[in-house]
């Protein structure tokens, strides 16, 4: 068994494009996951039964098929109906639509764990449910929702691998590329490991650093 | 005081949760500056009546009123209730403070911090305003000196008196505090109580649910006894603890000395 860094050297700067590939599609994909799980989360919590029917229905949808078939979907069947989107668009929204249902209901549960007396003296005051959400019970939550949330984001860092499949030129399609050409499996996906876990260190990172600071004042 | 004056009036007030009706009927009428104290035993309603006075709780029927004003609804020309938009409860809810037994003071804000919030975001004021009126209310608790100190460095006594400052700070109209000593160790039960008896000696209007008989005697202008979510006595702390008429009204005293 030996390990030829040659091949290493020569696929680094493939591998530095790719891994800023699976940075980029991933933030992206967290940002607008966060987004729209919020949405979800709120309208499942909402006392109009439409909203909430289709926040779960989205809910169930995402969570019941698997991302390679939402993102094929995306790909290869809206085409049909006249929508076409780029590779990596493609799979930023299936990324994020993806994300987005599991944090809805990380969310969900947030929004519940804050205690209904800490909403109830903000309505008190006079303060909107808007006012309150935005000021008292987001605040609140982030400390309880931080570290499913940062699971949920290490995710999307390896999930984007799935994106490979429709050449979105990533970390995994990058690996595949230099095993083709090189016919030596172990570098490229060793390479490529390492990377995936450097970068999921930076989230947890972001993720520790944030809840330090939410927690710093609470006993 | 006055009768005349009435700052707070509750009509016909019932409350069901489900096929429990908690409140059967209350009619209530609070002067200015009057200090009505309201007792009784645990399940008659007593929280339930302070939430549906600024709308916590939906009244199932009856109207309250604020210096005339129903609360949570308008009365329309055939008489009728009907349901009054959010921003207008809003409106209304800023007039009337209210303090919890569980102090529920907001953890990611310092003392200064929860009392300044509602100006700040509800009144819209600059901060440095804001602050100067916090660290009035501050004062008048007793506190100017943990403005800065998280709640989770408070004692219960000291949050207590952080959430009496954080509902005078809008000014409110009419106070009203649900058994707001009632997690309090009893040495820090004193300090909550005495910045009351100060609330009650400046002519705040105030409606006390409370287990203090000391307080209702000494303190309240008139006291309500609850059972059953209904007024079962009323009439000045004098007359009502000197002669007190119904049977279960003895019976509740006399466990409570």
């Amino acid at each position: 068994m030996q390990f030829d860094w040659s091949i290493v050297a020569r696929y680094g700067g493939s591998f530095v494009d790719g891994a800023v590939m699976t940075l980029v599609v991933s933030v992206a994909a967290t940002l607008i996951g966060l987004v729209i799980g919020m949405l979800a989360a709120l309208a499942r919590l909402s006392p109009w039964v439409f909203l909430r029917g289709v926040a779960r229905a989205y809910v169930e949808i995402i969570r019941g098929t698997p991302l390679l078939v939402q993102l094929f979907f995306l790909y290869a069947a809206l085409p049909l109906y006249g929508i076409r989107l780029s590779a990596v668009a493609s799979g930023i929204v299936a990324l994020s639509l993806y994300t987005g249902a599991f944090a809805a209901e990380i969310l969900r549960a947030g929004i519940t764990a804050v205690q209904r007396g800490h909403v109830e003296a903000a309505r008190s005051l006079g303060m909107s449910y808007g006012q309150a959400m935005r000021r008292i019970v987001m605040p609140l939550m982030a400390v309880q929702v931080l570290p499913p949330l940062t699971s949920e984001f290490t995710g999307v860092i390896k999930w984007s691998s799935l994106l490979s499949v429709v050449t979105v030129p990533e970390l995994t399609y990058t690996a595949y590329r230099a095993i083709g050409e090189t016919y030596s499996a172990v570098e490229p996906l060793v390479v490529a490991g390492l990377l995936y876990w450097g970068l999921n260190d930076l989230v947890v990172a972001v993720g520790r650093g944030l809840e330090r600071r939410l927690t710093r004042h609470l006993a | 005081m006055s009768r005349t004056d009435p700052v707070l009036r509750i009509e016909r007030l019932h409350k069901t949760f489900g096929a429990t009706e908690v409140l059967r009927g209350i009619d209530l009428s609070v002067g200015r500056g009057e200090v009505l104290c309201v007792i009784g035993p645990s399940g008659s309603g007593k929280s339930t009546l302070l939430r549906c006075i600024n709308f916590l709780e939906e009244p199932t029927s009856g109207l309250v009123y604020v210096d005339g004003e129903p609360i949570g609804y308008r009365v329309d020309t055939a008489g009728r209730r009907v349901r009054e938009s959010f921003r207008e409860i809003n409106r209304l809810r800023e007039r009337i403070g209210i303090v919890f037994q569980a102090y529920n003071l907001w953890p990611h804000r310092t003392a200064l911090g929860n009392v300044i919030e509602a100006l700040l975001v509800v009144r819209r004021q600059p901060r440095a305003t804001a602050e100067a009126v916090g660290l009035e209310m501050l004062e008048r608790v007793g506190l100017a000196d943990k403005a800065h100190e998280y709640p989770a460095r408070l004692s219960g006594g000291q949050q207590q008196r952080v959430a009496i400052a954080r509902a005078l700070a809008m000014k409110p109209e009419i106070m009203l505090f649900d058994e707001v000593t009632s997690a309090l160790d009893p040495e820090l039960v004193g300090e909550v109580l005495k910045v009351m008896r100060g609330l009650a000696a400046d002519g705040m209007t105030m409606i006390v649910v409370t287990h203090e008989m000391a307080f209702a005697r000494d303190v309240s202008s008139r006291v309500v006894f609850l059972h059953q979510g209904k007024v079962e006595e009323e009439g000045p702390p004098a007359a009502v603890f000197g002669a007190p008429r119904s049977e279960r009204f003895k019976q509740f005293i006399s466990s409570h000395r």
